[in-house]
């Protein structure tokens, strides 16, 4: 009935339970798991890839700076009209009103909108961490502060304030980046302040304390690595936003100013277009869905790998 | 499968009498990194009026057998074999069949009882729930029945508790209305799964008699799932040991726990720590005694330390204790929940403030050292906290997580500091490979031999220890106080022990302090505390520790009733 007898000579492998370990087992550390897990979530993979692609081509085609690319129309040149301006061979995303070539165009705001998504996104995951870390991890009157100072940020209507910075920045691209840097990391900082509440509490850390690890090294090196599934996922939700508010600002016309384009400001400067020249609405637009929506989905998969809990796509 | 069964042959009696009955029960799991077996073709059976229990350490399948009787399992899992309530076959029930089944046949007792009730609902509700859905009673008769059945149960004024809330009852009254709840509906079988370990071991006591006397006065059948000898010893008819989902022995108490025939039954039953037998129990040698003279490693004079509560008066958790804690010194503080052991342990370290009285570690006060001095102080206090999984940070591999205090306190270099973690790694008998793991990949046992290596990183003069043991397997339980014993004789540092269990304060300590609502009821050395109490409270405590021999802990129950008796107390028992 039994193959294996469970007595006698396999006694001491069958009890040092306690001593066994399965070298040969396949080591995984918990950063590995969660990319397996990412891996395995389709929509988040297909994402990467449109992003990868829309990515490579905004920054290889018309090239970034003095450095040229390989689409061989600029963006200030207006090129002969070639009948409406519709696209064709030659300007395969049409031309604008005056000849200009929309692809170049096109690739030139895709740039500007991931510069100021990206470099949003990094300001305000900075500001966000430092925040919640030390108001989560110190309490008390630092966090009373801290976390008033954030509900004095949300309060104000964002989009108006963001105006106003904008304004101020006087169409300098890195001051309107940290002009939006400053307004939106509020969401990351309520929830690094709650994740840091718990996990200080946990023993690992009181241990560390017991040893005399100083506060910055206990947020830094014990407790931050254990917020990293949060601190990713909101940062990837907050490029989202990013894109979409620095979309509204150019449509107001408070973003990028011309002659540079952004990919709201395409929208805003042709929104008359919309019946008569559709292309010069649709491109951009489609530009600012594809990277929202694959920002998302990448948050999305990120969110699952890092939560298996909180999982939305089946098992 | 190679179950030894060594039943007499007068008790094995046909399935056909078993109230619960498990026949080539299997049960295998489908996760992400392929099945799982849990329960390998066992069977066993349960008869009226008798209780089974069913013992094996964590993972050994024992919770999934008993859950299949409830039908209770997850989707992922796949179930072969009969299980047999009454004369229902379980597997062959419908939805409302299984409703139906449960409660009416076949109850449930779950181990910890704040989690087992609704917090939102009072006592009445959640009682008389089962008793409306299984049609027993209604309305003001259903209240009237579970004011009844909360009287059966030893609870006071019922009537009153009706209308309260689980947190307004202490943890074993908790238990005792999961109980009644369990028999509200007359079943023939009780599972119990782990039903005191979430208790204090007084409370243990009481909660088992009133589970015999339910045997006895009701009939019913008890499958007793534990990891406890004392407590099957103090309970069970026969026992069934199960290991990696096998059964691997069954007998009646006697035989099982004094005669033992399979090898594991034998080693599980040898890593038990035995109260009265003292040190030197799993062939340890004994622990150095200690050198009065230099300056108390640690030396606690009337402290008093307090919560504060938002509008509400502070509440006082350690009260005007002192004891201290010579150099090479194990002192062991016993107390049940919520007498502040962990909270007097957790000042020492210097982690929360006390409100007044002395804190003085190696001769300099806690309160008044500050940055540097205070950093020196504490790279010579080591610390082990209860749950391995929680005191290691998840995102450290082992080698990094032991070394970790040596970069705190900048000492040695990067090869120094890997050769110290290596001579750890071997001091605390884990091989070298573990390096470079992280801690989920290890066992609940190997972690917390990690915790002790980084806690001796440093090579402290005083070592706190918070219940290092209680969340480990018995048998690692074994083995990680063996080991402990031969460190502290190694690197003769001095230890300040908090436990609950006497068994272990036993094997290891020199003196002994007894606390109770955070004061000290009785200090001293282990032989007078442990064999000659002089408090009541001692008493009773040692008293309710059961031991696993179903002879001597028979004897002890009875002298603890007699003791109970004599301080005017009842012992608990079901009330028809």
């Amino acid at each position: 009935m039994s193959e294996s007898p469970k007595s006698g000579a396999g006694s001491d492998a069958l009890l040092a339970a306690d001593q066994e370990l399965v070298p040969e087992a396949k080591s995984y550390s918990a950063n590995q798991i969660v990319l397996r897990r990412f891996l395995r979530h389709r929509g988040a993979i297909a994402a990467m890839v449109v992003m990868a692609v829309v990515i490579v081509v905004a920054f290889s085609s018309i090239g970034v700076g003095a450095i040229p690319g390989w689409w061989d129309k600029d963006i200030t040149t207006a090129y002969d009209k070639i009948g409406t301006g519709a696209p064709t061979w030659e300007h395969p995303f049409g031309q604008d009103t005056i000849g200009k070539d929309y692809f170049a165009l096109t690739m030139r705001g895709t740039q500007i909108s991931l510069f100021i998504a990206f470099g949003v996104g990094i300001i305000s995951t900075l500001i966000g961490t430092l925040i919640g870390a030390i108001a989560g991890y110190f309490r008390g009157i630092v966090d009373s502060l801290l976390m008033r100072l954030t509900d004095v940020v949300i309060i104000i209507p964002l989009l108006a304030i963001a105006a106003v910075l904008a304004r101020m920045s006087e169409g300098d691209l890195n001051l309107l980046i940290l002009a939006l840097g400053v307004l939106v990391w509020t969401s990351l900082a309520r929830l690094v302040r709650g994740e840091v509440l718990s996990l200080r509490e946990r023993d690992f850390v009181m241990a560390a304390r017991a040893v005399g690890t100083s506060p910055g090294r206990i947020i830094v090196r014990h407790i931050l690595p254990n917020t990293v599934g949060v601190i990713t996922v909101s940062a990837t939700l907050t490029i989202a936003t990013a894109i979409l508010l620095e979309t509204s600002l150019s449509f107001l016309g408070f973003g990028v100013q011309a002659p540079d384009v952004s990919l709201g400001s395409l929208i805003s400067d042709y929104q008359g277009a919309f019946l008569s020249r559709p292309w010069l609405f649709w491109w951009p637009g489609l530009m600012i869905l594809a990277i929202a929506l694959s920002v998302n989905f990448i948050g999305d998969g990120l969110r699952d790998a890092f939560d298996p809990r909180q999982t939305s796509t089946k098992e | 499968m190679t179950t030894l069964d060594i039943s007499t042959s007068g008790a094995t009696e046909t399935a056909g009498d078993a109230v619960l009955s498990f026949e080539g029960l299997t049960v295998t799991f489908r996760t992400q990194f392929g099945e799982v077996h849990a329960v390998k073709g066992i069977d066993l059976d349960v008869r009226p009026g008798e209780v089974v229990a069913l013992v094996g350490e964590s993972g050994s399948g024992k919770s999934v057998t008993s859950t299949t009787a409830l039908g209770l399992l997850p989707g992922n899992a796949r179930v072969s074999g009969t299980v047999r309530v009454g004369g229902q076959v379980v597997g062959s029930l419908d939805k409302a069949g299984l409703r139906r089944l449960r409660g009416n046949d076949v109850a449930m007792v779950f181990q910890e009882p704040m989690t087992a009730l609704n917090p939102v609902l009072t006592i009445g509700d959640q009682l008389t729930e089962g008793l409306q859905l299984h049609g027993i009673a209604y309305g003001k008769e259903a209240e009237a029945r579970a004011a009844e059945l909360l009287r059966m149960v030893g609870i006071p004024e019922p009537e009153r508790r009706l209308k309260q809330y689980p947190h307004e009852l202490s943890g074993g009254q908790r238990q005792r209305v999961v109980i009644a709840m369990a028999i509200s509906c007359d079943p023939t079988v009780i599972i119990a799964d782990e039903p005191t370990t979430a208790l204090d071991v007084t409370v243990q006591a009481e909660i088992l008699d009133l589970l015999r006397s339910l045997t006895e006065k009701l009939d019913t059948a008890i499958l007793l799932i534990t990891h406890n000898m004392g407590v099957v010893a103090d309970m069970a008819d026969r026992v069934a040991v199960m290991f990696k989902g096998d059964l691997v022995e069954t007998g009646t108490v006697d035989q099982v726990l004094n005669h033992p025939r399979h090898e594991y039954t034998k080693r599980l039953l040898a890593a038990v720590p035995h109260l009265g037998e003292g040190p030197g129990q799993f062939g340890d040698v004994t622990p150095p005694e200690p050198v009065p003279g230099e300056a108390a490693a640690l030396d606690l004079r009337n402290l008093v330390i307090e919560y504060h509560r938002i509008g509400r008066p502070a509440f006082r958790a350690v009260d005007d204790v002192t004891f201290h804690v010579d150099p090479g010194e194990i002192v062991g503080l016993v107390g049940e929940s919520g007498s502040g052991k962990s909270t007097i342990a957790k000042c020492a370290l210097g982690l929360i403030p006390s409100r007044s009285g002395s804190v003085s570690i190696l001769g300099q006060d806690f309160r008044n050292t500050r940055g540097r001095r205070l950093k020196e102080l504490r790279k010579r206090i080591g610390v082990v906290f209860q749950d391995p999984a929680a005191s290691l940070n998840p995102r450290f591999p082992i080698g990094d997580l032991i070394a970790e205090p040596l970069v705190v306190h900048q000492v040695g270099d990067a090869r120094s500091r890997r050769e110290k973690v290596m001579e750890l790694l071997d001091a605390v008998e884990l091989p070298p490979a573990v390096y470079n793991r992280y801690p989920h990949e290890l066992s609940g046992g190997q972690r917390q031999r990690v915790s002790i290596a980084r806690a001796l990183t440093l090579e402290p003069e005083l070592l706190v220890a918070d219940e290092p043991t209680s969340a480990l397997d018995v048998s690692v339980q074994a083995s990680v106080l063996k080991m402990f014993t031969s460190l502290q004789e190694r690197y003769r540092f001095a230890c300040l022990f908090v436990s609950h269990d006497l068994a272990v304060i036993d094997l290891l300590a020199h003196r002994v302090v007894v606390m109770q609502n955070g004061e000290i009821v009785e200090q001293g050395a282990r032989e007078e505390v442990l064999r000659n109490p002089r408090e009541d409270y001692t008493k009773r405590l040692l008293a309710a520790a059961p031991v696993p021999d179903p002879g001597e802990q028979r004897r002890r129950r009875e002298a603890r009733h007699a003791l109970l008796t004599s301080l005017g107390e009842e012992s608990a028992e079901l009330h028809l």
